[in-house]
């Protein structure tokens, strides 16, 4: 399997990862990855659980470093950033995000400024403003004065996004935004994501449900095993013959009835 | 026409909400109100401990003496000199190192229940009670001399005996990838059980009189002097001021230490810096005072339960509620069994517990 990206033109790509290679002690999890993410574009990440995806978002967002290979973000190299350096260029979205018990949501959602805060400086107006409007983009400015404690599953990833979004940071990575959601809450998110790329963000998303992620990225990047990439649009990496390579899954790929996209389901034979 | 009328309309509405959301944010209108009622209620109950004593002396009088002291103003001359001295000798300083050490337990607590997420964290939580303990213990029972040069040992004993236990704690706790704060407390856990250990062991091998060693383990402001609330002061308002400098880091800190990272904060740097300072005040403290519990931990909850959750304010305010806790706690000290004195850690826990477990109740009941 071969990224058909790596001959995509450098200076268009927004994340550069190369030949990169991350451990946990002994466990090698990475070895030798590549990926690009085109400026203004939403690529998914899938893959079996455990394959490294969440380890390839803290590469990216820099909170472990590589053992080898370099990672660029907005063509920076990460490991030369310090951390609020860093968070003005990449904000994530954790999986299932661990939110300040007691604080209402805007107070949290204005953490997100924290970047572009020194240590004694405080939020002002401006600030405000900026998170409000965040909350505004992912739904939930009627829960301004809410403790985030009181909100439903739903509604913390969308003040999770909300915090990114205050960041105003040019790229944005999300570690399975619609795990732990209801049916109705995944394609909100997933709109919603879409929504913020044609505003001009980048987005980085590792996603386990395949249809969801054909449906609305813009390409689809099958990790396997730690080693290689699939980069490419749905129709061209959601392969039957893909998917069983990289999950030993048997599936059928059928058509989407209302956007012609790949629809991945398990055969039965 | 019409829609650039509900367009408008629309745009008040939302300045409207805006300003009305931003009054309420603690970054954009802080209430320094509340600081300035709680400071004046340290110096209220710090005139009214002051009162009280073997010899009543009466609230007025008390503020006209410590007025009299001011430049440019009369002497109080047709008040006792005997008032005079009992105050500016005994009462005042004993006073002031009272709320002295009250507000730096008070704040280095809230600083452990931030840092560690812990509402259990005290300023103790990692080992500097049980090393300053170990250290005032070997002084007083192995016959070191209490003052060498005029300098007494003991509170230098407690200052490094502490800082060591929580450095020990630490290193132990630290790896190439940080440091995991379920194992810094797990490990200041176990150098507190083995300092407890050794100090219990150093007791009963000991000659049998414990009093002194026992006094200085429940804490106490007997010999509170002026220059011992000139010296803490030296310590307490570099580190304690650095703590303050990292409040809005610590409200970032709620989050998962990940989350934390992707928002800018060097997390191993804020843990080293804030662990630092919270132990070189809380030694300070200990090292003139003994070991006293509870204030350090009910302050900031009281702080939390009753005007929120940023430490910009928690730190503060947990500062003045701790001081005059303290206050009125070694009030009760020096007067409740008069004319001996009761050991403060004692007051501290046995007011200190049955208000905190109210507030508690009170809080759960209210459904918060």
């Amino acid at each position: 399997m071969n990224g058909h990206i790596d001959s995509l033109p450098a200076e268009d790509s927004d994340i550069q990862v190369r030949d990169v290679w991350a451990s946990y002690g002994e466990r090698n999890v990475l070895s030798g990855i590549r990926l690009d993410v085109e400026r203004g574009s939403f690529v998914a990440l899938a893959g079996p659980n455990g394959v490294g995806k969440s380890t390839l978002l803290r590469l990216v967002s820099g909170v472990i470093k590589p053992t080898r290979g370099s990672i660029t973000v907005s063509g920076l190299d990460v490991s030369t950033l310090s951390p609020r350096e860093r968070a003005r260029l990449v904000s994530v979205v954790p999986q299932d995000p661990e939110l300040p018990q007691g604080a209402p949501a805007i107070e949290v959602v204005l953490t997100g400024r924290n970047p572009h805060l020194g240590l004694l400086s405080w939020e002002g107006h401006t600030d405000v403003q900026i998170a409000v409007e965040a909350m505004r983009l992912t739904y939930t400015e009627d829960l301004i004065e809410r403790p985030v404690d009181e909100l439903s599953g739903g509604e913390r990833q969308r003040v999770a996004i909300a915090i990114a979004l205050a960041q105003q940071t040019p790229i944005i990575l999300l570690d399975e935004p619609t795990a732990n959601l209801d049916l109705a809450y995944q394609p909100a998110i997933m709109e919603l994501m879409r929504n913020l790329v044609s505003s001009g963000k980048t987005i980085l998303a590792a996603v386990h449900d395949l249809t969801l992620a054909s449906q609305f990225c813009d390409e689809v990047a099958l990790m396997c095993g730690g080693t290689s990439l699939t980069t490419g649009p749905p129709e061209v990496t959601l392969t039957e013959e893909n998917i069983r390579t990289v999950y030993g899954a048997e599936v059928r790929i059928i058509e989407h009835p209302e956007t012609g996209k790949p629809v991945i389901v398990n055969s039965w034979r | 026409m019409e829609r650039s009328s509900e367009q408008t309309r629309a745009r008040g509405v939302e300045a409207i909400s805006l300003d009305k959301i931003a009054v309420r944010l603690i970054g954009i209108k802080y209430p320094w109100w509340r600081l300035v009622v709680g400071a004046c209620v340290v110096v209220l109950a710090a005139i009214f401990a002051c009162t009280q004593g073997s010899v009543d002396i009466p609230f007025m009088a008390v503020v006209k003496i410590l007025v009299s002291r001011l430049p440019g103003i009369a002497p109080a001359s047709e008040l006792p000199s005997t008032w005079d001295t009992i105050l500016w000798q005994l009462r005042i300083p004993r006073v002031v190192l009272a709320a002295i050490v009250g507000g730096a337990l008070a704040m280095s607590g809230a600083a452990y229940q931030g840092l560690f997420k812990n509402p259990l964290a005290d300023p103790y939580l990692i080992g500097v009670a049980s090393g300053a303990g170990l250290a005032a213990t070997i002084v007083l029972l192995t016959g070191i001399p209490l003052v060498v040069l005029g300098i007494s040992v003991l509170p230098i004993a407690a200052f490094a005996g502490g800082i060591g236990a929580v450095a020990a704690a630490y290193s132990i706790a630290r790896s190439s990838q940080g440091t995991p704060l379920t194992t810094l407390i797990l490990a200041g856990v176990a150098i507190s059980s083995l300092a407890g250990a050794v100090s219990s062991l150093l007791m009963i091998r000991s000659d049998p009189d414990l009093r002194p060693v026992l006094s200085w383990l429940l804490g106490s402001f007997i010999s509170a002097e002026w220059n011992e609330s000139g010296i803490a002061l030296l310590y307490l308002i570099p580190s304690l001021g650095v703590i303050l400098g990292f409040a809005r880091v610590l409200n970032v800190l709620q989050f998962s230490e990940e989350h934390a990272v992707a928002l800018g904060v060097n997390v191993e740097k804020v843990k080293l810096i804030l662990i630092g300072m919270a132990t070189l005040a809380t030694a300070t403290a200990v090292s003139f005072s003994g070991l006293i519990g509870f204030v350090g931990l009910v302050a900031p909850h009281i702080v939390r339960l009753v005007w929120g959750v940023d430490y910009r304010f928690i730190l503060p305010m947990s500062g003045l509620v701790g001081a005059t806790f303290l206050v009125l706690a070694d009030l009760i000290a020096r007067t409740a069994v008069s004319p001996a004195e009761l050991p403060v850690g004692i007051v501290t826990a046995f007011c200190g517990a049955p208000f905190f477990l109210y507030i508690l109740r009170r809080r759960r009941v209210r459904g918060i």
